[in-house]
């Protein structure tokens, strides 16, 4: 068995000081070699492991021929975004984990399973906007359509490019002045370049997709005056909205974040360019991210590039209160966060904060914990040690640990069903809500996903509006 | 998002407030007095929210008013009639609650003053008796003494220095008046320590308060909480919670300390600035 190929990075020196891209992807003849180690099972694996279900035996097969185009077209089939998915997708929990190369019972995918990701990511590289045109699959009936899409993150994008392929009039509204949702605010340019993030929405818009930026619906408009104005139907990709914090003393003392604020501002603000930016960000010499997720390692890696970005000597900490095995985040972002000198405090729980007399945070008060039986997420729940307290020093401190459903808009549309957690109840087959022509998709549903369960919900949203349209 | 109209109203050292009138048809179609906008000056600009002093909705544009402080508001006043603004969302946060509470004081400090006008508008339109305070440094800053004029049925004016009306601090007047008489309600908008002051006066009188904050904010709709405020023992965003709150339970040190948070950064950018001009 051939070995993987290894990916090309940006060293963790050049990369310590800059927002450039991290994984710099695969050459030509490298990603031939990495295709040709797919074994094209007969009944393929890894399309399952696809919250989209693109035919990944097929791709692949077309770049081993380089039929680089094909490859390109049979992904865009099932994804209309494979340049972000090859590059956010946490594809050793998705189809490299159901790679038939993956270690039976391994809790993520196994070294040896085919670098799919990367290869998503290469094939992307050969799509234009001609292409995207050309894949347009106009449906007669549905043209005269109108359909609203709320949100312009990753469910809602994707809804609206299903949609508009087939023809169907769709309108984006989104809350901020850009688009991209989480794309934008939250992941860093490092690891998806911005130039990336505007060619696959840009694609959209040669579809006909129209985006109408800083419109809340539920404040600008209401959901009623949309059927009103002549949509047939409405899909809401709202995210998830609100920051959890911890509940614990001081966590309102000055230079305390939720990673949304703090990434929004680096992200979508470009504060990592202040002054030639406007919006600032507080830099410290000791910042602290509290988190073991995704959105925890990008906080990390954003607030460790912004100490040597400013000359400060790096001094960022992850503070995670189960292990590493644990820990939800991809395992790349992991490896790449410890390469980028972020350390890392495992079994760590914060009980609250303490600050100067200006207000600014100055110490963290934490105790250790240990691994105890499993809760409802199946992980082993961390259970405080006897004693463990114990204080560190913090200037600047992230907290990463979740995020609340967004309620801008069913807080005042009473007749969208919500469940306990303010989610909205969703038909899970049809994505439709407890409103006749209204579907919603992505974190409003089921609380945190990834960026391609929320695409894969916005699709599965496209496909029962486009039956939805047809009935009507 | 273009500029139809700019007033200076108050152009001295250290003191610049301007009023624009803004083409906005969507949110003057559904602007509420004491709701808020967010706005961005230029593509590299701050978000910044604003509270929308007035909203014609057969006209389509809402009015604001600001004073400059930091970089984003000096941009702000640069911009013309015929100018746009880069980004412009709202209405945004909860409307005040606009009934008949009988006998109102509506207390406002500096460029606070705009934000009180749309309420004691719809306030007294509602029925209510308006008495109103307004309270500037200096006579030459006062700011809507006419337009508030109208729209009270009392108005008392205090500066600092004695240049214009009464010499003193519009809480003097706010304990002469709830001394006198009974009050439903006190509606407070100015710089923190006004507010402040207010509702340890009008706690006193055992009076309800509200009170409009003014903290930091980046997206305005809930989503960063950069806002956050303790209220009564709770944390509440003032984007989506308020922005007004009740002043008798509000966390003033902490919205004070909270506000200065970017002080350092603001200086070092309005002076870059200045070396530019």
């Amino acid at each position: 068995m051939k070995k993987p190929i290894p990916i090309k990075e940006l060293s963790p020196g050049k990369r310590g000081v800059c927002f450039d891209e991290v994984v710099l992807g695969y050459t030509e003849p490298e990603a031939i070699e990495e295709a040709s180690r797919c074994l094209q099972c007969k009944v393929p694996l890894c399309s399952k492991g696809c919250p989209v279900g693109i035919d990944i035996k097929q791709f692949i097969a077309h770049i081993a021929k380089k039929d680089y185009k094909a490859a390109y077209l049979t992904i865009k089939e099932k994804n209309n975004f494979p340049a972000i998915c090859g590059r956010v997708c946490p594809a050793e929990y998705q189809c490299r984990k159901a790679c038939v190369l993956t270690k039976k019972g391994s809790p993520f995918a196994s070294e040896q399973a085919i670098n799919i990701h990367f290869l998503e990511r290469f094939a992307s590289g050969f799509g234009t906007k001609e292409m995207a045109k050309a894949s347009m699959e106009k449906i007669p009936e549905l043209t005269s359509k109108k359909v609203a899409v709320v949100g312009a993150g990753p469910a809602g994008l994707c809804c609206a490019g299903e949609l508009a392929r087939k023809g169907v009039q769709v309108t984006v509204f989104e809350s901020l002045h850009d688009t991209g949702g989480v794309l934008r605010y939250g992941i860093p340019p490092f690891r998806l370049p911005r130039n990336i993030l505007d060619f696959e929405i840009e694609c959209l818009k040669e579809y006909g997709v129209k985006i109408v930026p800083n419109y809340i619906i539920g404040k600008t408009k209401m959901l009623d005056e949309l059927f009103k104005e002549g949509f047939s139907a409405v899909f809401l990709g709202l995210g998830a909205g609100i920051p959890s914090f911890l509940g614990v003393p001081g966590e309102n003392l000055c230079n305390i974040y939720s990673a949304n604020e703090f990434l929004t501002r680096v992200n979508l603000m470009s504060a990592f360019k202040f002054p030639e930016y406007h919006t600032p960000v507080n830099v410290g010499k000791r910042m602290i991210v509290i988190g073991g997720g995704n959105t925890a390692m990008d906080a990390a890696r954003v607030a460790i590039r912004l100490q040597r970005m400013n000359g400060i000597e790096p001094n960022t900490s992850i503070f995670y209160r189960r292990t590493e095995v644990e820990m939800p985040a991809r395992r790349l972002e992991i490896e790449h966060a410890k390469e980028e000198g972020v350390k890392f405090e495992f079994l760590v729980q914060p009980l609250g904060f303490t600050g100067d007399k200006d207000g600014n945070v100055q110490k963290m008060k934490c105790v250790r914990c240990e691994l105890g039986e499993p809760d409802a997420s199946g992980r082993r729940r961390p259970v405080p040690i006897k004693g463990g307290e114990f204080e560190t020093d913090c200037d600047v401190v992230v907290i990463a640990t979740g995020l609340q459903a967004n309620v801008v808009l069913t807080q005042v549309t009473p007749e969208l069903k919500v469940d306990k957690h303010k989610d909205i109840i969703v038909d899970p087959e049809t994505m439709q809500t407890s409103m006749k022509g209204v579907y919603a998709g992505g974190d409003i549903v089921g609380g945190e996903g990834t960026v391609i369960e929320a695409m894969g919900m916005g699709k599965k949203a496209a496909k029962a509006i486009i039956d939805y349209l047809k009935s009507k | 998002m273009k500029i139809v109209e700019k007033k200076i109203l108050v152009d001295l050292p250290g003191t610049k407030v301007t009023q624009i009138k803004v083409i906005a048809p969507h949110i003057a179609a559904k602007a509420l007095p004491g709701e808020f906008i967010v706005l961005m000056v230029h593509a590299k600009s701050e978000r910044i929210p604003l509270t929308i002093v007035e909203s014609d909705s057969k006209e389509g544009t809402i009015t604001i008013i600001f004073q400059e402080a930091g970089l984003s508001t000096k941009l702000l006043g640069r911009l013309n009639v015929g100018d746009s603004l880069f980004a412009l969302v709202g209405p945004l946060g909860h409307h005040t609650e606009i009934k008949n509470y009988g006998k109102v004081i509506l207390v406002g400090g500096g460029v606070g003053i705009a934000e009180i006008y749309p309420v004691a508008v719809a306030l007294k339109k509602a029925g209510n008796h308006v008495t109103t305070i307004l309270g500037a440094r200096t006579k030459d800053i006062l700011i809507l003494e006419k337009e508030l004029k109208s729209a009270s049925d009392e108005l008392y004016i205090t500066t600092d220095d004695g240049s214009y009306g009464i010499k003193g601090f519009t809480t003097d007047v706010l304990r002469q008046l709830l001394s006198k008489d009974k009050y439903a309600l006190v509606y407070a908008v100015g710089p923190i320590p006004m507010m402040k002051k207010v509702s340890a006066v009008t706690l006193e009188f055992k009076v309800k308060t509200l009170v409009s904050l003014n903290a930091l904010m980046v997206d305005g709709t809930g989503m960063c909480g950069c806002c956050r405020v303790t209220v009564g023992g709770e944390v509440k965003f003032t984007c989506v919670d308020g922005p007004e709150f009740d002043g008798h339970i509000c966390d003033w040190a902490e919205l004070e300390k909270r506000n200065k948070v970017y002080t350092c950064k603001e200086k070092h950018i309005c002076t870059l600035d200045e070396a530019l001009k």
